[in-house]
């Protein structure tokens, strides 16, 4: 039985390259638009990720006066009984855990080498050290009661030639202003991911690193983890207190908070131009038909088809056009997404001050993102189409059954 | 009863600076169940005159009525509607739907006036085995001889049962026999169903056909008779 669908059909057939190259720049352009997302979305999530595991959790409690720019381990920028707000937060049904952390600048040695390091005091039991746990590569994670043990990065490790076992000199600003030294073994060696994090942080147990920095029972912050992220400013608001200062994640990463709003500008712009080029494909295979078929839309025409049925006709075409060229994009996509989901893609250290990107990206496809991208490229791909549609339908019979073809 | 009725009607055509009167003032009535020839040389405003009765073109000025409405003012769609329920038409270049098989084809119009598929299936059975085409019916146009798909047109100007059907030069592109057939059919179709047959032709063996026929010369009618 005839139909619109079916005289479109059978017209993409006449010319079954021309239709095939034409599906095939959608398809491409779409797998392309999905890949660009998947690759956004994986760096963006690693990079949050990362900062949120690594560096600032999702809610910190600070000492009202403390500083993070300054790394001071003064008193009066600290803590005192850490372990105790600790323990008040993690009875908090939101909160996934709670650990205090001591962060002091050093300098570590060895032989003639040296490197500026952050020496991070850590509760070696705590959840919250799961990426260090989980990146250890050498060695063994450390111990409460170790107090000549250190954790280090691999690319520092590499850069000043350390296995696990040999001796480091590291020098830390004290909590009076002056500086300390003290010889520590490397107990294990980890990799986050991130190289940049790797290369400037040394790992004690928070008791150590207390004694070390001569700031006992202080803690520069509780480092807070929640169950769900999107709750820190409901739980940052219940804890308001006049003793301390509580920052949730955005107000910490104001930056990456920034960066991802821009990334989703900059994508979608991206994704019209994508979109508008792969459009101009199809309006440009429609053109040519709606000039090949002149005297066709006349004979029509003097049938009885009016414009609108016309334009029905040529997005008919379109549609079927788009529909074929984009399901085969949306397995493209899917499936160079999913391989670099996998495999990942190397990028190195990229030396983003503030940002801890991984080296390794690995793309992430979101459904919504699935969706939204193959809805929108029908949509502008059936606008487009609009053109040709029109320029056919307003054909004058008489002059269209004169045409050549 | 009326089908067509033009009066004073002229078509001027202008590509650029100049003017082609096709049409210089022609009145013409054309009655139901008529089966008349508009004849004359190349040039002389066949085509014209049938463009101006299908709807197809409208008048510089003149009055052209189709089965009781005044053409000029009609919008595009207007035109198509009354051309779907009132016109058919045969065109010298067969103008089959190259994609459609002879089958589709003859169903094209009923589709756009919104029969339904078992009424379509009647209507085109009916058709093809008046045009003697069911044999024929899933073939595509480039695999029937220039004849077969003449008379495919002609169930296909046929099928929504018009009022009137307007051929130009149905015969042109036929050889002698096939030219035939397709008058024959024509003819048995006019007397059987009495629809309105106008064809315009400038050969003496189609014009034996026509029960009417109206010699044009210059945008003019210069003869209008009765032959039969």
């Amino acid at each position: 039985m005839l139909s619109y669908f079916k005289m479109a059909y059978r017209n993409l057939g006449r010319h079954r390259r021309r239709s095939l190259l034409s599906a095939l720049a959608l398809c491409v352009g779409l797998a392309l638009l999905l890949f660009i997302a998947a690759f956004y979305e994986g760096e963006m999530r690693s990079s949050m990720e990362s900062t949120l595991r690594l560096n600032s959790g999702h809610l910190q409690i600070r000492s009202l006066d403390y500083d993070p720019d300054k790394l001071s381990v003064a008193w009066e920028y600290l803590i005192e009984n850490p372990q105790q707000v600790a323990g008040r937060l993690e009875a908090l049904e939101q909160v996934e855990v709670a650990t205090p952390r001591l962060v002091a600048s050093g300098i570590v040695s060895v032989r003639n080498e040296s490197s500026g390091v952050q020496i991070l005091g850590i509760e070696p039991a705590s959840r919250a050290n799961e990426p260090y746990r989980r990146g250890l590569i050498a060695g063994k994670f450390l111990e409460e009661d170790d107090r000549e043990g250190a954790l280090i990065g691999q690319p520092l490790a590499h850069n000043l030639d350390l296995q696990v076992g040999d001796q480091l000199n590291l020098l830390v600003n004290t909590s009076d202003g002056s500086v300390d030294e003290q010889l520590f073994t490397v107990r294990g060696i980890f990799s986050t991911g991130v190289t940049t994090y790797d290369k400037g942080i040394v790992l004690l147990p928070l008791a150590k690193a207390q004694t070390f920095a001569g700031a006992e029972n202080h803690a520069s912050f509780i480092f807070v983890l929640l169950k769900d992220r999107e709750q820190a400013d409901a739980v940052a608001a219940a804890l308001q207190s006049s003793k301390y200062q509580i920052e949730t994640w955005k107000e910490m990463n104001e930056l990456l908070v920034l960066m991802e709003d821009f990334s989703n500008a900059y994508l979608f712009i991206l994704d019209l131009i994508v979109m508008g080029v792969t459009a101009t494909v199809i309006v440009n295979t429609l053109v040519m038909a709606v000039f090949e078929r002149t005297r066709e839309i006349g004979i029509l025409s003097a049938i009885g088809m009016k414009g609108r049925q016309v334009i029905a006709l040529f997005l008919a075409e379109a549609s079927l056009l788009a529909v074929g060229g984009l399901a085969l994009g949306v397995l493209l996509g899917w499936g160079i997404s999913a391989y670099f989901g996998k495999v990942g893609m190397y990028f190195g250290d990229l030396g983003l001050s503030g940002i801890y990107l991984g080296d390794r990206i690995y793309t992430y496809l979101t459904a919504q993102d699935t969706v939204n991208l193959t809805l929108l490229s029908l949509v502008i791909t059936l606008l487009a189409s609009l053109y040709p549609a029109r320029l056919a339908a307003r054909m004058e019979p008489v002059e269209a059954l004169h045409g050549k073809n | 009863m009326e089908v067509a009725k033009l009066t004073a009607v002229t078509r001027i055509y202008k590509v650029g600076e100049v003017e082609t009167h096709a049409l210089r003032g022609v009145n013409l009535t054309i009655q139901s169940g008529e089966f008349t020839a508009l004849v004359g040389p190349s040039g002389s405003g066949k085509t014209t005159l049938l463009q101006l009765m299908g709807c197809l073109d409208q008048p510089t000025s003149g009055q052209v009525v189709v089965d009781g409405q005044e053409t000029r003012g009609l919008n595009r769609n207007q035109r198509a509607d009354l051309r779907k329920g009132t016109i058919g038409f045969i065109f010298q270049f067969f103008a089959l739907i190259p994609t459609l098989t002879a089958y589709e084809n003859i169903e094209m119009p009923l589709l756009l006036t919104g029969k339904s598929p078992a009424e379509r299936r009647e209507r085109v059975m009916e058709l093809l085995e008046a045009v003697d085409m069911t044999s024929h019916a899933h073939h595509r146009p480039d695999q029937l001889s220039g004849g077969q798909q003449q008379r495919v047109a002609v169930a296909r100007a046929l099928s929504t049962q018009p009022k009137m059907i307007l051929a130009d030069e149905p015969t042109a592109n036929l050889d002698t026999e096939n030219g035939e057939q397709v008058m024959n059919l024509m003819q048995k179709l006019n007397r059987e169903t009495g629809t309105t047959f106008v064809f315009a032709t400038h050969d003496p063996r189609v014009i034996r056909y026509a029960r009417r026929v109206v010699t044009l010369r210059d945008g003019l009618i210069e003869d209008d008779r009765i032959v039969s």
